[in-house]
């Protein structure tokens, strides 16, 4: 009994890190499903947002509202932020071979690092409190509140997407400029505009993930956002990129293989266990665990 | 009207060349070498400070030798590399003596260059047992890494009467790899029963599991020798998690309430570490550094701060017992060494690592207090 409690409590260790690695690969597939181009600067979207986050926390506070209201400036700030990256640094090189568009991306993530570095100091900071929730107990098995918003958000917000993609007009011309963006363009559909929603969405999920981050592990520092960034790229790609619920389920895969080989395994080899998983998906199907097999575009 | 020109120049440079001569005639350069920026900056810079102000201080005594002290400080970031290549800009730069470096990694590599010099090298704060093993020449004024682990055992066992306990590990740093393993041994020496041993990379800041798996096992204490940083991330989740028990630690603990913020303070209470120095001694010469390093740097000193300071007299101290500033004599000169400093009472062994004791501080309500003296 002992033993499948304890079983329970890691396995919801790994939904509570596998609902932020989703977060965050949300944010990659959606970009990808659309403009085919893997935004490597995705994981420093997050870390801006956790920025926005420590910054306007205290200044909430002592308007005497409510901390998680940050996540409000932090999703328009980063939408911004990713809109502005696609205009300034991707847009140029639409046309351009796909590995120009990858190293740019890489660029944009190596400045925006660096150039928080430079503004904030390379130090973590701590960030106060953001959500102030009650643990919840299900029989032996006691359950943080920030982990269980966390979960629910990731997958109510996973759903919303959904439907957004397949049942607005917008989603339709995304789905649109993806499968063709001449012939799109030729339908009267805004490729522009399109592609800049996509940009802004996607961000906005890299600033929910941010601010549920730091809700659970509060502190920030300029390089926070690689390392996750990576894992979360890992999810995508596990689950199929460019699809969705894919991105969800790669999260989920990761981030409980992850606890399931610290717990019973070793901490030492969770990442080699992650790897392996992403090169055995790979091998036996390509396009990832929900990727259809069908040429390049979907 | 050229050739007045020409010759005026000459003239300047002839002077400067000159004044640049005596110069060095003058005073006694003392190099330092530290982390002023990046990851571990707090230490450095901390740790930079205290020198500075002991030299500052025995300059306005009158110096040593006769002479003024001079200080050539390198920011070595951090990072080993980096600082091997400050270490030689430090020797370009014609010191005699090295206060420094400040973190264990960078200080075993500059270490390894200084035994090749025959160069005078006093690391303030740097922990791991290999940094003096690296050469006769090399000393430190903190106490090692095996000690801080034996020291803390001892504390658990005689002052905190645990039976069992934990230990979580940072397995890519020598630093904390060396603490819980000398925690383990002397656990096991004074019979607390070490239950579990759970280990994560430098990089995580996800410790969930590894907590839950120690929680579950339900240990007395939980040992955790790493730096403040990743402290503050292991305490948060810890409490999260739900272990209340005390949380012991090393000297990188030092610095952890200013990386929480205030709401967050309450998950080091009750957790207890071994440190170099006690901002709670009641000593007038502490008083008298804590004062004038609030005066001039604006905050309350810490451990490495008082290593630098206590350093910077150790280093002129032996200078001036070696009456020149020959390498040789100035190595000869700190091994027999005896010095009283505002970090303990402190001689070298034979392999220049000092005898002294440690202070254990408690934090508790957002502060810190003197737990007790432990030596071996």
């Amino acid at each position: 009994m002992d033993q499948l409690i304890l079983f329970v409590k890691q396995l919801i260790n790994g939904i509570q890190v596998g609902s932020i690695y989703a977060l965050v690969a949300l944010g990659y597939t959606m970009v990808y499903g659309i403009v085919k181009l893997i935004n490597f600067a995705h994981g420093d979207f997050i870390m801006v947002g956790a920025y926005v986050t420590l910054a306007t926390v205290p200044f909430l506070i002592t308007c005497g509202l409510p901390a998680w209201a940050c996540i409000l400036v932090a999703v328009v700030i980063c939408a911004l932020l990713g809109v502005t990256t696609e205009r300034v640094a991707y847009k140029p090189l639409r046309n351009s071979p796909r590995i120009s568009a990858l190293i740019t991306a890489i660029g944009v993530s190596l400045f925006l690092q660096n150039a928080f570095a430079l503004a904030f100091s390379p130090e973590p900071q701590a960030i106060q409190t953001i959500f102030r929730l009650n643990a919840v107990n299900i029989g032996e098995i006691q359950v943080a509140g920030v982990t269980l918003l966390t979960i629910v958000l990731s997958v109510v917000i996973m759903l919303l997407l959904q439907l957004f993609v397949k049942k607005t007009k917008m989603g339709k011309a995304m789905r649109a400029v993806s499968e063709d963006s001449a012939a799109a363009q030729l339908m009267g559909i805004n490729v522009n505009t399109t592609i800049s929603v996509t940009f802004a969405i996607g961000s906005a999920l890299a600033a929910v993930a941010a601010v549920m981050y730091c809700a659970i592990y509060p502190q920030v520092d300029p390089y926070m956002g690689s390392l996750l960034g990576l894992k979360a790229f890992i999810a995508a790609v596990l689950g199929g990129i460019g699809v969705i619920p894919g991105a969800m389920l790669g999260g989920f895969v990761i981030g409980i293989a992850e606890s399931m080989t610290k717990a019973y395994i070793s901490s030492q080899l969770a990442d080699a266990v992650v790897f392996g998983i992403l090169i055995i998906v790979l091998l036996v199907k390509p396009t990832g665990i929900l990727g259809k097999n069908v040429g390049e575009k979907v | 009207m050229k050739k007045i020109l020409a010759a005026a120049m000459a003239m300047v440079m002839a002077l400067s060349l000159f004044t640049a001569c005596s110069k060095n005639e003058d005073t006694v350069k003392i190099g330092i070498l530290a982390p002023l920026t990046g990851n571990v900056s707090v230490y450095g810079i901390a740790s930079k400070n205290g020198t500075v102000m002991g030299i500052d201080e025995i300059n306005a005594k009158g110096g040593i030798l006769g002479k003024q002290i001079t200080t050539a400080i390198q920011d070595e970031k951090g990072d080993v590399a980096e600082a091997v290549t400050a270490y030689d800009k430090l020797v370009s730069d014609k010191i005699v003596a090295l206060i420094g470096d400040v973190t264990s990694n960078p200080s075993v590599a500059v270490a390894e260059r200084a035994a090749k010099d025959g160069m005078p090298m006093l690391t303030p704060t740097g922990t791991t047992a290999d940094i003096t093993k690296k050469g006769p020449n090399v000393f430190r004024t903190c106490f090692m890494d095996p000690f801080q682990g034996q020291v803390m055992a001892t504390f658990a066992a005689d002052n905190l009467k645990v039976k069992t306990a934990a230990i979580i590990v940072n397995n890519s740093d020598d630093y904390s790899k060396g603490l819980a393993k000398s925690f383990k041994e002397t656990c096991e020496a004074k019979g607390i029963q070490v239950v579990i041993e759970e280990a994560y990379g430098a990089t995580d800041k996800m410790f969930e599991t590894q907590l839950t798996k120690i929680n579950a096992l339900n240990p007395d204490v939980l040992y955790v020798p790493d730096y403040y940083n990743t402290i503050a991330l292991i305490a948060t989740q810890a409490r999260q998690i739900g272990f209340t028990g005390p949380m012991l630690g090393g000297d990188g603990w030092d610095g952890v309430l200013g990386v929480l913020t205030e709401d967050n303070k309450s998950v080091v209470d009750n957790c207890y570490f071994s440190n170099h120095y006690s901002p709670e001694n009641t000593d007038e010469r502490l008083a008298n550094f804590r004062k004038s390093y609030q005066e001039k740097y604006g905050e309350e000193p810490n451990a490495f701060a008082a290593l630098g300071y206590d350093s910077a007299y150790i280093m002129a101290m032996a200078i001036e017992k070696a009456g020149s500033t020959d390498k040789a004599a100035i190595v000869e000169a700190l091994k027999g060494l005896e010095y009283d400093g505002i970090t303990g009472h402190i001689t070298f062994d034979d392999n220049g690592d000092p005898i002294k004791e440690a202070f254990i501080t408690k934090l508790e309500n957002g502060g810190a207090t003197l737990a007790a003296k432990v030596s071996l």
